[in-house]
């Protein structure tokens, strides 16, 4: 086993090597802060080219990109709220509203050196572990999968916020939308009305850009000014690294929690995003947690460093792909002649550590460039947010339609925003939604097939009492912390009148009876699950609805946000509906033309700018909008137009 | 067949980018007779499945040598479309793709196989594509040591067995070929959906969540050969492969192995036969004896067509590909032209009746509806 490790740190340090992964980290790096790629579009960019290189450099290579697009998409989730990657959702929590204080370098600073070292330790996890992860792994069957998606619901104790049962609320509505498209069961289509779109289920990275993105351009808008109210970086470099030496315990925790769960296959990234935050609130005193914790910022990045370390371990031991990227690591390395599997460890231990250690290196060199480039990039938020809200809005229009290329991911992105613009502004959170959402799917599925292998008698297996038992300790030790903050105000506001709010709490009710509708219609194995939470979700949501239209003082569950809106700042409607322009326009002439007027017109007026710096603003933004969609051989959504007359490309 | 047939009413944009089709067809005659020369051009090839899945990790092996292959080295591009399990993706190729030799498209069994069973939300027809490359994939069957069973001499045994469970990806999903292999060898099998992708059935297997198993080959070899060679798996029988007479034969890879009609006659004391067996042959051809293929539109001139055939065919001559290919495609043998022809023929046809038993087990075993029907 040390001989292995060595001859794979002396092949790695061979300069060529080195040279290879700098390449990587480098289109890793560029396309982690161009927000809402991902390591993914990274890795289908370089499979091209990897073709003739040497096994080792080629892997080098590989992982240099995946490590580091973890830790530069937290660019965009820290500094302008849109989830960089599904990787990085939990972190705009409290990375953004640190942003919004002033405090953007010190989160970077702190993001950055915890996501090295979570990288870092997650390496000497699986060091120690290769040789017994596969046993390990085995032990975890399908009824221990259903427990530990079990725990990751009960974060939403935690998460919910000041009220319970709208947090109960908006985790069930997560939940319903996540029954939509083929049930495990049965592959019955559910909720799909007859489309191929609905029948895949809804994709998650349009859900978050949707979620939590959205609402907060539109409030930056609103506002003016800069992203950062005090227009000032923070001198919090050094303030950073003192935060990650005092918290190292929750670092260490973290980091180990990350590798651990990512290593498990078919439970998914960003269910240990939101079992690492949850852990954070649950352990730690005196949070502060949804207002601009740095403690928030380092269990996350710390862990899904980590996590990418563990996934490796389903992708290389079993030939089981734990996410997107890793799917195309894995293509990548059947393509230069290399296939995942038990010999790995076996026969090819050298190569294994190979990899390890690139994922290790290249997590240092990441960080290095990241902080290199930082005080740069973090001036972003000291830009007038006129001139950016066009830019973020293409960027979270390009990040929606790049998981599906089609079209109704624009639409799916507009209509959920505006919800998540009302569940902001009314207190509703909205991460036990996230959280609902992605757990839907390996609850269904793993409840069945436990229930199938085991009968009912799985709840007696050992696993599943220990980790019901950490649940148990888990939610207790949270009964007692104080709740994560919804937005950044202090008390609740009533709103004059209450019954916005009443009828707002009608939607999810509509949702739910939906959803309950829908379910009528299927067979057993496919309808028991959205109708339990249909089911009970339907009267709660009902309750709430009508508590509010009776409730008559701003209470936990009554909050308006826009009671006492500033009238100097621009009105709830005005910029929902500048971005619902631009979906229609989408819908008339496609996207790219859409763009282009909508930068024209946005930039002139809202943002007040000279013809000059309009037009160049627009030629730039469109312009590198076409490159980036000409590498990832990517035809823009087409609307009407495109419908009718046969367009050349980028215009098609 | 009919259904199908009549399923395909092009709409106004399907009329509108034919007639577009037809006119750059027009422009195209000048350019036709050397059409072969593609300097300078960019041909998008089209994988309605997501980047890094087992049809994109084949395009993209393909990719260089189609480059170097094609007159004049043009530029080819991979373009995953994904969704519906790859029918959306390919409904847009029908949809869009000229005769012109710019666009193709590699498709797969989860691509046959809606066809082939009719599923309504299909919007493609094979018969409107001409194959330049056909790909062929195999699959063993297998099982745990603690059933006792060795081979088909062991067959009572299995059939007395206990608790057999199976992991599938769904009803219509390539483990469709399994299941029908279970209702002929008459085995009581409980079939366990939701899995996503072989690999986590495998997973389920080594758990001993599910006794029995198989993997298409590739995975097979790396993946279950090590169990084996541990005594952790027991393999049983492979589906087989087709040879250039369309007859079912055993697999190269697995010359100890019977194949599946082998394995069942051996079992049972009868050759397989009647519509069970018809049904497991077709879809056993389209899911695995010709998997993939590469196509283009019927419409394309010939001098396209071949330009394509020829460059699959030094492709499949070229010493670095059979060096390469291994752990891409295993060692199964590639095909273009006439063998490509019937590999084709045999994989994207199914007589009206076979068909119609198929949706009618699948209602009547899985109460699985493909609808339009009724």
């Amino acid at each position: 086993m040390l001989d292995a490790l060595l001859s794979a740190l002396i092949a790695l340090s061979e300069p060529e090597r080195l040279l290879y992964m700098a390449l990587g980290v480098g289109i890793g790096y560029a396309i982690g802060v161009l927000p809402a790629l991902g390591g993914l579009a990274g890795l289908s960019l370089v499979l091209p080219f990897i073709y003739g290189l040497d096994q080792v450099s080629a892997l080098a290579m590989l992982v240099g990109l995946v490590a580091v697009a973890a830790t530069a998409d937290t660019y965009s989730s820290i500094l302008m709220g849109i989830p960089g990657s599904s990787a990085s959702q939990a972190t705009i929590l409290d990375g953004f509203p640190m942003a919004r204080r002033g405090e953007a370098a010190r989160a970077l600073s702190a993001s950055f050196l915890a996501s090295m070292i979570g990288g870092l330790v997650g390496a000497v996890i699986l060091t120690a572990a290769v040789q017994v992860a596969r046993p390990l792994i085995l032990a975890l069957g399908t009824a221990e999968l259903f427990m530990l998606a079990v725990l990751g619901l009960s974060m939403v104790g935690v998460l919910a916020g000041r009220s319970f049962s709208k947090g109960l609320v908006a985790c069930g509505m997560g939940l319903a939308l996540g029954t939509v498209g083929a049930a495990p069961a049965t592959s019955e289509y559910r909720n799909d009305f007859g489309t191929l779109y609905l029948s895949d289920g809804l994709p998650l990275p349009v859900l978050v850009l949707a979620i939590f993105a959205l609402p907060e351009i539109v409030d930056l808008a609103r506002g003016g000014g800069t992203i950062s109210k005090t227009a000032e970086l923070g001198r919090g470099w050094i303030a950073g690294m003192r935060d990650i030496a005092r918290h190292w315990w929750l670092l260490l925790r973290t980091s180990s929690i990350g590798s651990v769960l990512g290593a498990i296959p078919g439970l998914g990234g960003s269910v240990t995003d939101w079992i690492v935050y949850g852990h954070a609130v649950q352990t730690e005193k005196n949070g502060q947690f949804g207002k601009g914790d740095v403690r928030g910022v380092i269990a996350v990045e710390a862990s899904n460093n980590a996590r990418e370390g563990g996934a490796l371990v389903p992708t290389l031991f079993f030939g089981i792909p734990s996410s997107g990227s890793m799917a195309v690591f894995l293509g990548g390395m059947t393509l230069i002649g290399i296939e995942a599997g038990p010999q790995l460890v076996g026969e090819r231990l050298d190569l294994t550590y190979a990899i390890i250690w690139s994922l290790a290196i290249a997590n240092v060199m990441g960080t290095l460039l990241c902080f290199a480039t930082s005080p740069l990039i973090a001036r972003l938020t000291t830009i007038r947010f006129g001139l950016i809200a066009p830019f973020m809005v293409m960027i979270v229009c390009f990040g929606a339609f790049n998981t599906s290329r089609d079209i109704a991911d624009l639409l799916l992105l507009l209509a959920v925003g505006a919800m998540a613009m009302f569940m902001r502004r009314f207190g509703w959170p909205r991460p036990p939604f996230v959280v609902g959402f992605v757990l839907a799917q390996p609850m269904e599925t793993y409840l069945y097939q436990a229930v199938q292998f085991y009968g009912w008698g799985f709840l007696q297996r050992p696993g599943v009492l220990i980790i019901l038992g950490l649940i148990v300790v888990f939610v207790a030790l949270g009964a007692r912390q104080r709740k994560l903050a919804d937005t950044e105000d202090e008390s609740p506001k009533a709103g004059a009148s209450a019954m916005p709010q009443a009828l707002f709490a009608l939607v999810p009710a509509a949702l739910f009876a939906l959803v309950f509708w829908d379910a009528t219609k299927h067979s057993f194995l496919g309808a028991v699950f959205p109708l339990m939470i249909a089911g009970v979700m339907l009267p709660i949501a009902l309750v709430i609805s009508g508590r509010l239209a009776f409730a008559s003082r701003p209470g936990r569950l009554r909050h308006d946000g826009e009671q006492d809106a500033d009238p100097e700042q621009g009105g709830f409607w005005t910029y929902l509906l500048w971005f619902a322009g631009l979906i229609l326009g989408t819908v008339l002439v496609g996207f790219l033309l859409a763009s282009i007027v909508f930068f024209l017109a946005f930039l002139r007026w809202p943002a007040r700018c000279s013809w000059t710096t309009t037009l160049t603003l627009t030629t730039i933004a469109n312009a590198g909008l076409v490159a980036v969609a000409d590498i990832l051989v990517l035809d823009f959504p087409g609307g009407l137009l495109q419908s009718l007359v046969d367009l050349p490309w980028p215009l098609r | 067949m009919v259904r199908i047939s009549e399923a395909w009413r092009p709409g106004r944009r399907g009329v509108l980018r034919g007639a577009a089709g037809l006119g750059a067809a027009a422009l195209l005659p000048a350019g036709a007779a050397r059409a072969q020369d593609f300097a300078g051009r960019t041909i998008e090839w089209v994988i309605p499945m997501s980047v890094g899945g087992g049809s994109d990790t084949w395009a993209r092996f393909h990719l260089p040598f189609l480059q170097r292959n094609l007159p004049g080295s043009p530029t080819v591009v991979v373009r995953n479309i994904t969704g519906g399990g790859g029918i959306n993706g390919t409904n847009q190729f029908a949809g869009r793709a000229r005769p012109d030799g710019l666009m193709i498209l590699g498709t797969t069994a989860s691509i046959q196989f809606p066809f082939l069973l009719g599923d309504p939300r299909v919007r493609y027809d094979y018969a409107q594509w001409v194959p330049v490359l056909a790909s062929p994939t195999g699959g063993v069957m297998y099982v745990r040591p603690e059933l006792g069973v060795r081979g088909p001499q062991d067959f009572a045994r299995l059939k007395a067995a206990q608790g057999l469970r199976f992991g599938s990806q769904g009803p219509t999903s390539l483990d469709i070929v399994p299941a029908l292999a279970f209702e002929m060898l008459g085995l009581d099998v409980q079939i366990v959906f939701g899995m996503q992708g072989r690999g986590q059935g495998r997973l389920a297997f080594e758990r001993g969540e599910t006794p029995i198993d198989y993997q298409t080959s590739s995975a097979f070899i790396s993946q279950v050969m090590p169990l084996v060679r541990e005594g952790k798996a027991v393999p049983l029988c492979s589906w087989g492969v087709m040879n250039d007479a369309g007859e079912i034969v055993r697999d190269p890879n697995f010359p100890d192995l019977p194949h599946f009609a082998e394995f069942a006659q051996a079992a049972t004391g009868s050759p397989p036969s009647g519509p069970a067996w018809e049904a497991w042959r077709a879809l056993f051809i389209a899911g695995f004896a010709a998997q993939k293929f590469v196509v283009l539109p019927r419409t394309t001139p010939a001098g396209i067509v071949n330009a394509y055939k020829a460059a699959f065919a030094r492709t499949l001559a070229d010493p670095e590909y059979k060096e390469k290919r291994g752990p891409v495609i295993g060692e199964y043998d590639e095909v273009t032209g006439p063998a490509a022809d019937r590999h084709y023929a045999a994989a994207t046809t199914m007589s009206a009746d076979t068909r119609q038993w198929t949706r009618e087990w699948l209602l009547r075993r899985f109460n699985h509806r493909l609808g339009g029907d009724n």
